[in-house]
């Protein structure tokens, strides 16, 4: 079947698939609802109370119409409302999402722009000592847990540089551009630390694979420059799977920065599902972790569309990966895995991290 | 194993730098913070090793069957599998924890549940070629039991890519176990754990940064150990990438 068609049927079913896993694993949680909701003053209500909380939620009707109730309210945004906030929970999130995007977008600046040049260097140095160092840089890089990163950041900039990054609050975009990134900027440095060295890794790699193709060497011999042979024959065919990588990766930032956010005490999505989860507050990790998984799948699926986009041969869904045309490492063809995640844990170069998460 | 007992509060000696009695140091409370980290690594290493262990098993047997039984079955382990992936792997980890509750099993039970559905992965797509393959039709027209086909003609040709996969999720699961225990998920206190000490040396740091570099280093360690084994692995064992480090 046609791949564009495969993986855009197989959309919605996915999604109702993560709204049953979400709904279901809410329900699994021990004690009623009731209790959870009002704590140990739910020890103070009469039955009847009870009984007439329990039919204005909602529960004590059957699961499945429970469920279809819920999913009804989905597609009014209705998420339900957050006990903690005391706001509907689409209310809640949407006010914390402009944080993430925004850290999302940063890192992912910060990491391509010291990424690409890297790997592009250490791929026309093959085997040469500058090589050898980005290689190493980038494999400690990979190994550095981002909130080993976060903590030594705050340990450096307040022991010899006695500053603290601004914590707790956030200043939108919008209202004050540069105090916002001021806010931002160290722990999108954090972020995008670890995702550079996966830039890195993936660039280098494209890139050794495209520099031995037939047309780099065409394009040697009649004559072009070296640097024109790499910035301009070699490095847009090398980009493919960096495009690639940055979405996936793109859809992890979406999903918020969980250990970041919290060392730096940013009030972003990954905080709101933690402290949600810590306050038993279920109606908003039900939402939030819904409205992540949600950005998540949509990222994946424009990723997905963009590599058809980018590479032909996948719509033609004929290519084995044997005709010798390399312009990508293997793993990272949708039409082998689908999900970028199925042949290496972060999804591209194999190399194990928990940046964004 | 420990110089000493990693709970015991050494009460005078609290917030010692590293010294000849204390190697590492002692903590706010007075603990020997390096009998903390090898109680810590160990605590690390078991739930690495156990959730990986779960998830190898599981996802082999569960993409060995979707890809040797094809048909309907394959939609739905596959569908399945789809679905775990469609969240961010530490997500899937907090939905679990926040069912069950924190703990060492928790941690291991999460880790394991996310990793299931990439070694599935892994092992559906080249046991979906080699089925196809004549010695299986071969060993099939032997009269050769279902069970043997799987596990002697399947199994035994993907240990490689498994092998690999199985190396680069433990330094992935390293990292999630701390990553957890950090956030306070994971390992609860007393017990050690290398997330968790990292975790408590952040107010401190000031003052005791010893506390902080000793874990940092020691979870970075463990993670490029693992990631250069995968790499080294993956180099050896596919052709494909034998002239190339990724």
């Amino acid at each position: 079947m046609n791949y564009v068609v495969q993986r855009l049927l197989t959309f919605p079913l996915i999604l109702l698939g993560v709204s049953i896993l979400v709904f279901v694993s809410i329900r699994l949680i021990p004690g009623d609802a009731i209790t959870a909701m009002l704590g140990t003053e739910a020890g103070l209500l009469t039955p009847a109370q009870r009984e007439t909380l329990a039919a204005y939620f909602g529960i004590d009707q059957p699961i499945w119409s429970q469920y279809l109730r819920w999913l009804g309210g989905l597609f009014s945004g209705d998420l339900g409302i957050s006990s903690i906030y005391g706001k509907p929970v689409l209310t809640v999130v949407l006010e914390r999402f402009p944080l993430t995007l925004q850290l999302s977008l940063m890192s992912m600046a910060i990491s391509l722009s010291v990424g690409i040049p890297l790997g592009v260097l250490a791929a026309s140095r093959n085997e040469r000592p500058s090589d050898l160092l980005v290689r190493v840089l980038a494999m400690l890089g990979q190994s550095t847990p981002s909130f080993v990163i976060g903590i030594l950041t705050i340990y450096v900039l307040s022991v010899f540089f006695g500053f603290v990054p601004a914590m707790g609050t956030f200043t939108p975009f919008f209202a004050d551009p540069l105090a916002s990134f001021g806010q931002l900027i160290f722990p999108a440095i954090t972020l995008g630390f670890a995702f550079a060295a996966s830039v890195t890794r993936i660039t280098r790699s494209a890139m050794l694979d495209v520099l031995s193709d037939d047309y780099v060497r065409t394009a040697r011999s009649k004559g072009a420059s070296p640097g024109s042979v790499i910035w301009r024959h070699a490095l847009p065919n090398a980009l493919i799977p960096v495009v690639t990588l940055s979405g996936v990766e793109f859809g992890y930032l979406l999903g918020g920065a969980v250990i970041v956010e919290q060392i730096f005490a940013l009030p972003g999505l990954g905080r709101l599902v933690l402290d949600a989860i810590t306050q038993r507050d279920y109606a908003l990790v039900q939402g939030t972790i819904l409205f992540i998984a949600f950005n998540f799948l949509v990222v994946n699926l424009l990723v997905d569309l963009a590599y058809v986009a980018l590479d032909p041969r996948i719509r033609i869904g004929g290519d084995n990966g044997q005709n010798g045309f390399r312009i990508s490492p293997s793993s990272l063809r949708p039409h082998r895995c689908r999900d970028h995640r199925a042949l290496s844990p972060r999804g591209h170069s194999g190399v194990a991290r928990l940046d964004a998460t | 194993m420990t110089p000493h007992d990693p709970l015991k509060l050494f009460a005078i000696d609290r917030l010692k730098g590293p010294n000849g009695t204390y190697w590492f140091g002692t903590d706010l409370l007075g603990r020997d913070a390096f009998s903390r980290l090898i109680i810590g690594i160990r605590q690390s290493m078991i739930i690495a090793f156990a959730a990986v262990g779960i998830a190898t098993l599981a996802g082999t047997i569960i993409g060995l069957l979707s890809a040797w039984w094809g048909g309907i079955w394959d939609g739905i382990f596959m569908r399945i599998m789809d679905v775990l992936l469609a969240f961010p792997a530490i997500l899937l980890a907090l939905l679990i924890i926040a069912i069950v509750g924190p703990g060492t099993m928790t941690s291991v039970a999460a880790i394991a549940i996310v990793y299931t559905p990439i070694f599935a992965r892994v092992v559906r797509g080249p046991a979906l070629s080699l089925k196809q393959r004549d010695f299986v039709d071969a060993a099939r027209t032997f009269g050769s039991s279902q069970g043997f086909i799987l596990s002697r003609h399947l199994l035994l040709n993907l240990v490689a890519p498994l092998a690999v996969q199985v190396t680069l999720a433990l330094a992935w699961a390293l990292l999630t176990e701390a990553g957890l225990s950090f956030l306070g998920l994971g390992t609860q206190p007393p017990t050690p754990s290398l997330g968790l000490m990292l975790a408590e040396s952040r107010n401190l740091m000031q003052h005791a940064p010893w506390l902080m570099i000793f874990p940092a280093l020691t979870i970075m360690l463990g993670i490029l150990g693992f990631n250069l084994t995968g790499d080294a692995l993956r180099d050896i064992l596919d052709p494909r990438t034998q002239r190339r480090e990724a």
